[in-house]
């Protein structure tokens, strides 16, 4: 045990340069509430959540000599969405690669507007809705609607094609509207 | 436009992705089709509904310091222990277990099986975060001669650097990556569709040693030292050829 430790330390040295922490502090860590949103919405815990966003930051700041300029905010986010699924993975929580299998074409007897507005205006129900989403869709709803991202920056943040993205916020909302009219059929 | 091609784009329209001749194209399909009109009116008030209720959470007081005290350390105390807790858990079990039953084997042995485990667990973790984070190679080449060079100042080492192209093996560049506590250089081969990953990184006083195999989630992983020289093999291709790999690496001047 002993000798494993000091193995350990000797090696310890191995930190970027004071002035680049620095840099990098300014430029990624102004983004600390995105890089939670995501990683709460994620794992679905607090704890959990804090644990992914320290680790991503560390892991952000050994990568950040890598990182060629533009927004740091889906890079960071990148960084943020697959901690938490190796994170996931480890622990064994949420399998990703479930999918939706949601008719992405609205149907003529869906509720009107008017009732879809009161629904999604009951943060209860939004929150549930979205809790019973698919990672894959759910993140993309999250940084869709709540981080504003483009569904350029969705494609890079999530590896996937620009018409994967599409495609999957189509079906995700086709659920969320379904899940909000109906709430009692959430969990069928 | 025909309705079901307005519906395939409706989303990017209320997103306000579209191009400007489709969403003029857009505009006037909507002005003449109630339905699909209606589609977009449910949408746009889903989309206003979800903006003003959606939870967002807000990190707790206290994360940032521990942040900016982690960046700072250059070390990873709250995160290492959760990554690879359980399996370390099982290996001092294991540890213990050993060592009351025989009580023969010495520390020193079950120290270096116990490091080569999580340095195994930890080469395997890079090797698939390097698959998924799209962050495969920093510098992406088959030309050794650009690979090599693009490591100086970032390592204090110079790894070796061979392009087995002819052997079924190309080089497909190279990669900063951390392991065992230091940066290491990741290497990155191509076999038909599998990637390879090669750390390598230096060991000094520690002498050469024969490939030593492993598998673990179905990857398999072979390391050896050789030349003080630490070398660790991660990809999903069988055994056998991943053998190949190791014996050209190891035979390359």
């Amino acid at each position: 045990m002993q000798d494993c430790r000091s193995h350990v330390k000797v090696n310890q040295s191995q930190v970027p340069d004071q002035p680049d922490v620095a840099r990098f502090e300014q430029a990624v860590l102004p983004h600390l509430t995105a890089a939670y949103n995501l990683a709460r919405w994620l794992t679905g815990n607090d704890h959990d959540a804090e644990d992914v966003v320290q680790e991503s930051y560390l892991r952000a700041l050994k990568f950040f000599s890598g990182f060629r300029g533009g927004s740091s905010r889906p890079w960071l986010l990148t960084i943020v969405r697959n901690t938490c699924y190796t994170w996931m993975r480890r622990n064994r929580m949420e399998e990703p690669g479930v999918e939706l299998d949601e008719e992405i074409y609205v149907d003529s007897n869906s509720p009107s507007p008017e009732a879809i507005l009161l629904a999604a205006a009951r943060s209860d129900l939004v929150r549930r809705a979205i809790e019973e989403l698919p990672a894959e869709f759910r993140e993309i709803v999250i940084l869709r609607e709540m981080e504003g991202l483009s569904y350029k920056e969705i494609a890079e943040v999530t590896a996937v094609p620009v018409g994967t993205v599409m495609s999957r916020l189509a079906r995700a909302r086709a659920r969320l509207q379904k899940l909000l009219a109906n709430p009692n059929e959430a969990r069928a | 436009m025909i309705c079901r091609e307005v519906q395939e784009l409706i989303h990017g329209y209320v997103d306000g992705e579209l191009d400007l001749v489709r969403n003029l194209e857009m505009e006037r399909h909507l002005r003449e089709c109630a339905e699909c009109a209606g589609v977009a009116e449910r949408l746009r008030a889903l989309r206003s509904g979800l903006s003003g209720s959606l939870p967002y959470f807000h990190p707790p007081a206290g994360l940032e310091g521990r942040i900016r005290a982690g960046l700072r350390a250059g070390d990873r105390p709250a995160a290492r222990a959760p990554y690879f807790g359980t399996r370390r858990h099982w290996i001092a079990i294991a540890a213990a277990l050993l060592l009351a039953v025989g009580g023969v084997l010495e520390v020193a042995y079950l120290n270096q099986r116990r490091g080569a485990e999580i340095l195994a667990q930890e080469a395997l973790a890079s090797h698939v975060r390097s698959l998924m984070a799209s962050h495969l190679t920093d510098v992406p080449s088959s030309d050794r001669h650009t690979v090599k060079p693009w490591f100086n100042g970032k390592l204090d080492f110079s790894p070796a650097v061979n392009d087995f192209a002819d052997r079924g093996f190309p080089l497909a560049g190279g990669r900063l990556d951390y392991l065992d506590n230091r940066p290491v250089a990741a290497l990155v081969y191509q076999r038909q569709k599998h990637v390879i990953n090669l750390f390598v990184w230096p060991a000094p006083g520690e002498s050469d040693s024969g490939v030593q195999r492993s598998s673990q989630q179905g990857y398999n992983l072979l390391h050896w030292t050789q030349g003080h020289m630490v070398y660790w093999a991660v990809s999903d291709l069988n055994a056998a050829e991943l053998g190949t790999f190791a014996a050209l690496v190891r035979g390359a001047p």
